[in-house]
């Protein structure tokens, strides 16, 4: 069928295809087109085999983890080197500041916490059944090489464990997965396979990163100069390159200022930066106005200029999310409000009873910070005061910091549960088949007090709500060069970096006393002269009219 | 003594004038658009713009500064109080009382005292203030990394704009003591054409009329 298929394409396509009048005649059949052309992957292109020929993938499957044991067989490391990676683990120890981070442990200002409610969240795990503690993470069966790698988009995941049954209707009635057809297509990860889960973070398409989006599965050149399907057509792992399965470029550890560049000539940097790359003199000379911003480059990040506006594209990304408006039933059940249309046409929730109060932004202006690169996470176990705004995750940099520079941010505004007496965040207990799930029954308390005690942490029980902020380093939808920034942007008056600190910037600083003098003297001096001026004429006029 | 026309404004000295004249019009109002003072060009245009103009200058002061050493020139400004009373009490009073000025260009001599000493400020505290602290601003991802670079920029920036107000006042003051004589345009011709009512005197009369037969008309 899949083969019958793609020669009818190659047909369809043979009159179209720039090939030689040698190469298109009498050759037939040519390979088969059945795919638009491969996403660009960096340095990793080609392969060495067809997948469609391999007898391990013929054989029949039933399930994932009989496929994972098939693809083992012959990439007999790759289990091995997969289970060190983070997709696998979801857990980060930060070799700067000790803290434990990973969606293991976090908590974040949209749905909260995975710990506890991996039945639903670890869908996006690249494993199979991870759905409580009881998870063996050191079973190679267990990891999901299709998510990532099969290139039909007929390959999905449905929640680990059944959740509440009001939730779990929403699964039901999918179409069987085709696990050989599946197996066989698999190449290097497109845009799509990536986005499957970082496109939709957060819980709904674009809602977390705001700069990552369905949108960027086909982005035209003005979305991502680099995604552009008819252009560069860079997969993600072009910039987030691989090797052994772990990828350059992590949030958790941003690199804010490269000043490596490309490296040594074919030297290959394991990083995800714009500079290794673009180098560090990545505006070419031609200009007064280039060189000048390639001096820039020690103060501003890339992103800043040529990101001028994220949750482009047609799809709205989450500024603002209320809980404490959650839990509001009709008739005893939960529902959804629309009320938001999103560019691209689409209808987005404004309030669910499981979430609580959306609001959405397009086409926004970033936060402008200094960030020297470094997260520092609210964890679970970090105290804070309940009565002031907390930062899930917050930063530093200064203009006299060597690793800092100005970067783009999106920051997510979030009124969430917390433990009011002791001063924390807390677990809380969404997913599940009992009663205390909150995702079903509605009781924030029992929820909370589930969530504590599952993993022994203390609980006041009191719960209630603190405000919340994140912050999100801005680095996709890399517009077109003439779309980036203007000088006068940001060298102007309330211009975009009117509130960083620790630079002078001509045309947004001036120093007030020194206008003030020059303006008087200015003015003074006009005036004497005008004054000087009308004496001489009326003195004039005097003389002549004494000799007359 | 006899009051002859004698070319005191060579023709380099003329297009040094006019050529300095363009390129500090030009940098105030890049300059001042530069400090958000108008929008009249994009930051761009004017970054591109004072720069560029600012690079002229700086040659065509090179060449100046060559050429008053070389040609003997500089000898103009050396600073004298001989006869800046009169001038300053002709500013002052005797302008209104229809007086003429009481200055009388020497061969050796072609501006008055109080002409003479603002030029020569001019050039050297005015001038260089705005060209180095230009300079230092220009050259700012040299230093950049050196400890409280920003703060010192606010200082260097301090400087050049504080000298750019300064120049300003200059300029309207000098265009406007081109009004103060019989008629604007009897002092601005001499920069056109170079000519101007000289007192000479015998030896220099004889000496031009015989050597310089074009310097003198």
């Amino acid at each position: 069928m899949r083969s019958f298929f793609g020669h009818l394409l190659a047909i369809l396509l043979g009159t179209l295809l720039v090939t030689s009048a040698q190469a298109s005649s009498g050759q037939w059949p040519t390979p088969p087109a059945t795919k638009p052309p491969d996403q660009v992957s960096g340095p990793l292109s080609g392969g060495t085999g067809d997948h469609t020929k391999y007898e391990a993938l013929k054989q029949p499957f039933s399930s994932g983890p009989e496929v994972t044991k098939a693809c083992l067989s012959c990439h007999t490391e790759t289990g091995k080197h997969f289970m060190k990676n983070i997709h696998w683990t979801w857990e980060y120890r930060n070799p700067d500041t000790g803290q434990l981070l990973g969606k293991k442990h976090l908590v974040n200002n949209f749905c909260t916490n995975a710990r506890g409610n991996e039945g639903m969240c670890a869908q996006c795990h690249a494993g199979y059944g991870w759905k409580d503690e009881s998870f063996d993470f050191s079973d190679e069966t267990n990891i999901d090489c299709l998510v990532c790698h099969e290139t039909t988009g007929t390959y999905y995941k449905t929640p680990n464990s059944e959740g509440s049954p009001a939730c779990s209707v929403m699964f039901e009635d999918m179409a069987p997965i085709d696990y050989n057809l599946v197996a066989q297509s698999v190449g290097l990860p497109q845009r799509a396979n990536c986005g499957t889960c970082h496109f939709h973070g957060g819980g709904g398409d674009n809602v977390k990163h705001g700069d990552l989006s369905s949108a960027l599965t086909n982005p035209p050149r003005d979305l991502d100069v680099h995604m552009d399907a008819q252009g560069l057509n860079f997969a993600c792992t072009a910039c987030h390159i691989t090797k052994s399965h772990i990828w350059a470029g992590s949030r958790y550890r941003v690199i804010a200022k490269d000043k490596e560049g490309t490296g040594k000539p074919g030297e290959r940097r394991d990083v995800a930066t714009c500079e290794s790359c673009h180098g560090n003199e990545p505006h070419p000379v031609d200009s007064l106005a280039a060189f000048k911003l390639n001096d820039h480059i020690s103060s501003v990040a890339c992103q800043t200029c040529h990101i001028p506006e994220f949750a482009r594209g047609g799809v709205a990304t989450e500024t603002d999310w209320d809980w404490r408006t959650a839990g509001k039933t009709r008739n005893g059940e939960g529902y959804h409000e629309h009320g938001y249309t999103q560019g691209n046409g689409e209808e987005r929730y404004t309030y669910k009873s499981i979430k609580g109060t959306f609001t959405y932004g397009e086409n926004l202006v970033p936060l402008y910070r200094w960030f020297d690169g470094q997260m520092n996470y609210t964890t679970i176990d970090t105290k804070f005061d309940v009565t002031k705004p907390v930062a899930i995750n917050d930063f530093t940099g200064s203009r006299e910091d060597p690793r800092s520079r100005i970067w783009p941010f999106k920051r997510m505004t979030t009124w969430m549960p917390a433990d009011m007496g002791n001063g924390t965040l807390v677990y809380n207990h969404l997913w599940g088949q009992d009663e205390d799930s909150y995702w079903g029954n509605y009781d924030m308390g029992k929820s909370i007090a589930h969530g504590m005690k599952q993993f022994n942490l203390p609980y006041s029980g009191e719960y209630g709500y603190v405000e919340t902020y994140s912050y999100w380093p801005i680095t996709h939808m890399v517009a077109p060069k003439e779309e980036a920034l203007a000088c006068s942007d940001c060298h102007a008056d309330d211009g975009r970096l009117e509130n960083v600190e620790g630079v002078y910037m001509p045309g947004r600083d001036h120093n007030p006393w020194l206008d003030t003098i020059g303006i008087i003297a200015v003015l003074g001096t006009f005036l004497v002269i005008l004054g000087h001026a009308l004496i001489r004429i009326f003195s004039t006029m005097k003389n002549k009219q004494e000799q007359h | 003594m006899a009051i002859r026309r004698v070319r005191i404004f060579s023709l380099f000295e003329r297009f040094w004038h006019w050529g300095q004249m363009l390129l500090i019009v030009m940098l105030m109002i890049t300059g001042f658009g530069l400090h958000g003072f108008h929008h009249w060009l994009s930051f761009e245009q004017a970054v591109t713009l004072h720069t560029l103009s600012a690079f002229l200058l700086l040659l065509l002061w090179a060449f100046s500064i060559f050429w008053l050493f070389t040609t003997r020139n500089w000898r103009h400004f050396i600073p004298t109080v001989k006869g800046m009373w009169q001038v300053l009490r002709f500013y002052s009073f005797g302008i209104f009382q229809g007086e003429h000025h009481p200055y009388r260009k020497a061969y050796w001599r072609k501006h008055n005292p109080l002409q003479a000493l603002a030029y020569l400020m001019l050039k050297i505290v005015l001038f260089p203030l705005i060209w180095i602290s230009g300079l230092v601003y220009l050259f700012y991802f040299l230093w950049r990394d050196i400890p409280h670079a920003s703060q010192l920029l606010d200082g260097v920036a301090l400087i050049h704009t504080g000298a750019a107000f300064t120049i300003l006042v200059f300029v309207m003051i000098h265009v406007y003591m081109l009004t103060t004589g019989h008629s604007f345009k009897e002092h601005v011709m001499p920069m056109i054409t170079g000519f101007d009512d000289v007192d000479l005197s015998p030896e220099e009369e004889a000496y031009l009329l015989k050597d310089e037969p074009g310097v003198i008309r």
